[in-house]
């Protein structure tokens, strides 16, 4: 049994990622890096990080928020917000960056409201971003609110009746009993907010330079453009900050044996 | 806001018993907060999930403000043109295709990997050996890894220039390929902690009665592993029919290979919104109903077990 495990992972997933960093060594790093800091490879690399920059921030608050409210309150729907977080990734990718075309862009429910307030939705950056937002929401609840329920409620009710107010609770009582799992949440978030390429591709409009993320630069590199180098080195970009996210994750895991991928 | 410094150092040991004026604002405020910090949550998760879904599904029915404008929209809107759209869209020979490559893919990974998913946990849980930790990390790879590099990293491995001189481009086989690799880990961790869960008692008598190895497992392991089973079969065929990035390199260009998301993507170039919407719609509805009936069956079973 276990040697047939072993195969199985190894020829299914060993033999691809493990291919990826042998054939990069074999082109030496000179090629790497010279195919890496091309303006188009940067400018798509920047674009990423920035997207990053906005989109983990705000779901990791927004995460944090509703499984506080899951978590410490029983109220009307909650059953049902729950349900409506894990649409993102019970759902294609693609259909995700349709629905945003068709509600925000021009041809969309609000287009033509946004376009009179000189909003563009389509084809920029907000796009982007918003595609990046509804993909990689569920991940902080998913990591937070099984630990908020196992740390329970005394600590933060002690913190109370000694007269400490809502947001000194939080933050002193709270966010430190909850500290990996909101870590953990953010690495999750971080690498999926990174590699997201089917959603970003349908809203960006992949205009090279200015709407081209990382993922959507290595099929681009590839699928149009025939480079086959310089996708492989964008792909190897990326599967090496994904790698350092898989690191950080079974670090936690081993630390917290709360926490797991709870991908349901 | 209470401020801590007031409060008389009596009231600290059971919580301020608040009257009048006060323990209202006191309930008024804490519900403010609730209802407030729900509206924002529900506010957002409806502007970047909720109503772009709604609008697939109405524009999958032609279901159009554009022209009639909101008010007479729902009034005006036929449900009978609007249905023989949304059919004639998802009746289209390629759309047809496209969809029943990705339904029989996604069955057919699910299954494997619900197979090997149950292999995969048992070592991991029952078995001691060194190297155990790299294996287990190993297993999030597919989930971490991006799916454009999954597509990439597989055509270099099994495209046309083929180190190996296996060349699974343009075929079923590369498909399936590419979505065993990124459902892997759904179907492991699945079952991963219900066998964790068991104690191994029932086991052990099993065995002392004289039941084999597999014995033991056909009949007192995997009754309690159904529901778990069923769910991580459900969440693989999700991800499986949904999956774009890692299938969308291999897949080429023929139309034998295209699949679902593939074909979406395809109409999403030639500007077909509305096409595009309508067989976005009866994915969204066919993946529904996989998640639906897995749950209800593991549900079911659960509930026989108990």
């Amino acid at each position: 049994m276990r040697l047939v495990v072993v195969l199985y992972l190894g020829l299914l997933v060993g033999l691809p990622v493990g291919y990826l960093f042998i054939k990069a060594f074999s082109h030496g790093f000179h090629a790497f890096w010279v195919e890496v800091t091309k303006p188009d490879a940067i400018a798509a690399l920047k674009l990423s990080a920035e997207v990053a920059l906005i989109a983990v921030p705000v779901n990791t608050v927004v995460g944090i928020g509703a499984a506080l409210m899951l978590a410490r309150r029983k109220f009307f729907g909650s059953r049902a917000l729950t349900l409506a977080f894990d649409i993102p990734v019970a759902v294609s990718p693609i259909i995700i960056g349709v629905a945003l075309v068709l509600a925000y862009s021009r041809i969309g429910w609000f287009g033509s409201w946004l376009a009179s307030h000189g909003i563009q939705i389509l084809f920029s950056p907000i796009g982007i971003v918003m595609a990046t937002m509804a993909v990689s929401l569920p991940y902080v609840l998913r990591s937070v609110l099984p630990v908020l329920i196992e740390v329970g409620k005394d600590q933060e009710d002690a913190a109370r009746t000694l007269g400490a107010g809502a947001f000194r609770t939080f933050w002193q009582v709270t966010l430190p009993a909850i500290r990996w799992g909101v870590l953990y949440g953010v690495t999750l978030t971080i690498a999926r907010t990174l590699g997201e390429f089917g959603a970003v591709l349908v809203v960006s409009g992949n205009i090279t330079g200015k709407t081209q993320t990382l993922p959507i630069y290595i099929f681009d590199a590839w699928d149009q453009n025939f480079d086959t180098i310089g996708s492989f080195a964008g792909a190897l970009v990326l599967a090496s900050i994904s790698i350092v996210a898989l690191i950080i994750l079974s670090t936690l895991r081993a630390r917290e044996r709360k926490l797991h991928v709870d991908l349901a | 806001m209470d401020t801590p410094a007031k409060r008389p150092s009596s009231e600290l040991g059971a919580p301020p018993a608040r009257k009048g004026w006060r323990r209202f604002s006191s309930r008024a405020r804490s519900s403010l907060g609730l209802y407030g910090g729900t509206s924002l949550v529900v506010g957002y998760l409806s502007i970047i999930v909720l109503i772009p879904i709604a609008a697939v599904a109405a524009h999958g029915f032609s279901f159009s403000i554009h022209t009639q404008g909101w008010g007479a929209a729902f009034w005006r809107w036929h449900l009978s043109t609007g249905f023989a759209t949304f059919w004639n869209d998802i009746t289209q020979p390629a759309a047809i295709s496209a969809i029943r490559l990705s339904l029989w893919l996604s069955l057919s990974v699910a299954a494997i990997n619900a197979v090997m998913g149950v292999a995969i946990a048992w070592v991991l849980v029952r078995d001691k050996f060194p190297g155990k930790w790299f294996l287990e990390a190993f297993i999030d790879l597919p989930f971490a890894l991006p799916t454009i590099v999954v597509g990439v990293v597989l055509l270099f491995l099994y495209g046309t220039a083929s180190p190996l001189k296996i060349d699974l481009f343009e075929t079923w086989m590369g498909l399936m390929l590419a979505l065993l690799f990124v459902t892997l880990p759904f179907s492991v961790r699945a079952v991963q902690p219900v066998l964790e869960s068991l104690d191994g008692e029932s086991e052990a008598a099993a065995k002392s009665l004289g039941a084999g190895g597999i014995r033991t497992f056909v009949w007192v392991v995997l009754p309690s592993l159904w529901p778990a089973v069923l769910g991580g079969f459900g969440l693989a065929f999700a991800r499986a029919i949904g999956e774009f990035g890692s299938i969308s390199l291999i897949a080429g260009g023929l139309g034998r290979t295209t699949t679902a998301s593939n074909y979406i993507y395809n109409l999403t170039q030639g500007f077909l919104w509305t096409n595009a919407a309508a067989v976005s719609t009866a994915l969204l509805v066919l993946s529904l109903l996989i998640l639906i009936a897995t749950n209800v069956f593991a549900r079911r079973i659960q509930r026989r077990l108990a």
